[in-house]
């Protein structure tokens, strides 16, 4: 099981003193929140993608980069790699090269995106949406696979010839997960390929998550690739806290009412108890995060949202110390117990090599 | 057969649920058996409001939603504002899958201060339920505050006679109709035929 952050690197006003940081700032934000994740023991950072304030990591592998060569163990991720408007030959490109750099530390999230202007900005069209997904997916699996590839599509011009480079470490491509709010389209995506699925559950209530991680499980059984329960899944998580839950409150409460996603809709109070965000204790954290395994069965990855609705760094560091000193090592430990033993870690570059390595074997045996 | 009547009145007690019940039980006393069950969109309206913002709904809310997708006719009264249906009532089906409605037989009515503002349901209710492919029928009912205490004339039926006829429209069409079936979630086009569709494109 891996614990991690991730952002969306939103640059928002911190409603309490009315500052807004300047994008420098929180882009120096944003890599010292990566660092101390590592420095706490975190096992993943991840970063949104896009292309429009007020946002800025438009250039994740630039950021991921400069991380990787900062850290040694945590494994870095995009939150979202829109495979909708990034040409996916592009995206072979520097996520290998980003690969080679960080020693095997790297996977990718895919996303479509929701900002409905981004699609044209880059020569497209959000009515295509799925249909990009599909189609740029497919090319980008290949390029990581094949060496020479010719390949023909409606949405880009052809490749005759082509091989893409760097070649990904070791012959394997870095794990993909693909993100979803709301598509089965994507959960058999993902099934299909046998790639990670990732459901960002935090807005919304359990019951929508559930069903298309279960539809992602038994797809993923259908195409051969194991067991329901192999199939790997990860989950999105929203906390603040404070040693006593009622300062949590206070002191999260103006940044609720005035987050950009949900500010001035339900209380704070409404909406704990209908998604996974948790403002309170670390035991009311790690109650709340076990709950998760119960309503979407074991899983490998959970990331949680640290640093958004203008928090300051300051805080979102300290918030980071309890996550990784007093909430994630007793989810570490809980977890663990009556995980049935068929059940996959977190995927690892290493153990992604391993287990290749086995297969090669394998078939050199029965050839 | 599942019979849902949402009202948009505001005022408590509203002329709007008024007619909506009247609606109701004109609609009931021409079906062989009908479960009437009511959605005050009054009570729903700040669920709405956070609805639209955070764009989940509350459990309330969606339980509501569940019940105007599944019904077999649907009974949609509004008052008249503006020229128009309330903003409340565009909020609650603007939530409601655009999908929803296809094929469902649904009676129209509004509700306001005066009989100048009836076309409102000709002009502005009936295009709402044609865009979602609701299958309105023919009689919209509108009372004026003065139709509560009015008898009709030579040219019009008074309030009672066009709330019948409207129920019985109404009440017609559902036993016409097979219940709407709606697809389930997790219908999807298996993986390989997406990725042939793109080729053969």
């Amino acid at each position: 099981m891996q614990f991690g952050i991730f952002s969306v690197g939103d640059v928002t006003t911190d409603p309490t003193t009315g500052r807004t940081p300047t994008e420098h700032e929180r882009i120096k934000a944003m890599t010292a929140i990566a660092l101390k994740a590592e420095e706490v023991g975190l096992d993943v950072f991840a970063t949104g993608e896009h292309h429009n304030r007020p946002f800025v990591p438009s250039s994740p592998t630039t950021m991921l980069g400069w991380i990787a060569a900062r850290t040694e163990k945590i494994i870095l991720s995009t939150s979202t790699t829109l495979i909708t408007t990034n040409d996916p030959v592009k995206i072979a490109e520097d996520y290998a090269m980003l690969q080679h750099l960080a020693d095997g530390r790297v996977d990718l999230m895919m996303g479509r995106g929701n900002t409905g202007p981004v699609y044209p900005w880059f020569g497209q069209d959000i009515r295509q949406g799925i249909p990009l997904a599909v189609e740029n997916y497919a090319l980008l699996h290949r390029l990581w696979r094949e060496d020479v590839v010719d390949w023909e599509g409606k949405f880009r011009t052809a490749l005759q010839g082509f091989t893409s480079t760097p070649r990904p470490l070791d012959g394997v491509p870095p794990f993909v997960w693909h993100g979803s709010i709301r598509s089965p389209e994507i959960a058999e995506q993902a099934a299909y390929y046998g790639d990670g699925f990732f459901a960002n559950n935090i807005f919304w209530p359990k019951d929508h998550f559930r069903r298309l991680i279960n539809l992602y499980r038994e797809r993923y059984a259908h195409y051969g690739h194991g067991t329901p329960d192999q199939a790997v899944v990860g989950l999105g998580g929203q906390v603040f806290m404070r040693k006593n839950s009622q300062d949590a409150v206070r002191e999260f409460r103006p940044y609720f009412d005035n987050a950009p996603v949900y500010g001035h809709g339900p209380s704070l109070e409404e909406f704990t108890e209908q998604t996974p965000l948790t403002v309170g204790s670390p035991q009311e954290v790690i109650e709340k995060t076990l709950t998760f395994r119960e309503s979407f069965g074991d899983y490998q990855r959970q990331l949680f949202l640290m640093d958004h609705a203008g928090l300051p760094l300051k805080t979102v560091l300290e918030q980071l110390d309890l996550l990784g000193e007093e909430v994630v090592p007793v989810l570490r430990e809980e977890f663990a117990k009556n995980r049935p033993a068929q059940v996959p870690d977190g995927p690892t570059h290493a153990a992604r090599v391993a287990a290749a390595l086995a297969q090669g074997n394998q078939e050199e045996v029965t050839a | 057969m599942k019979l849902v009547v949402v009202s948009a009145g505001l005022s408590v007690p509203s002329s709007t649920r008024l007619l909506a019940d009247r609606l109701a039980e004109a609609t009931q006393h021409s079906l062989s058996g009908a479960d009437i069950r009511v959605v005050e969109v009054r009570e729903l309206a700040t669920a709405i409001a956070n609805h639209l913002v955070t764009g989940f709904p509350a459990p309330v809310l969606s339980d509501a939603i569940e019940a105007v997708t599944e019904a077999d006719g649907l009974i949609a009264v509004t008052p008249v504002f503006s020229a128009s249906y309330s903003g409340l009532f565009k909020s609650f089906f603007d939530l409601i899958d655009n999908t929803a409605l296809v094929g469902k037989p649904v009676l129209i009515a509004a509700t306001g201060g005066t009989a100048r503002h009836s076309l409102a349901l000709e002009h502005a209710m009936r295009p709402l339920f044609a865009y979602l492919r609701a299958l309105v029928v023919p009689t919209a009912v509108y009372a004026a505050s003065e139709d509560w205490g009015s008898e009709g004339d030579a040219r019009t039926d008074d309030l009672p006679r066009r709330i019948e006829r409207a129920g019985g429209e109404l009440a017609e069409l559902m036993e016409s109709r097979a219940r709407t079936r709606r697809p389930a979630d997790e219908a999807v086009v298996p993986f390989a035929q997406q990725l042939a569709a793109l080729r053969t494109g």
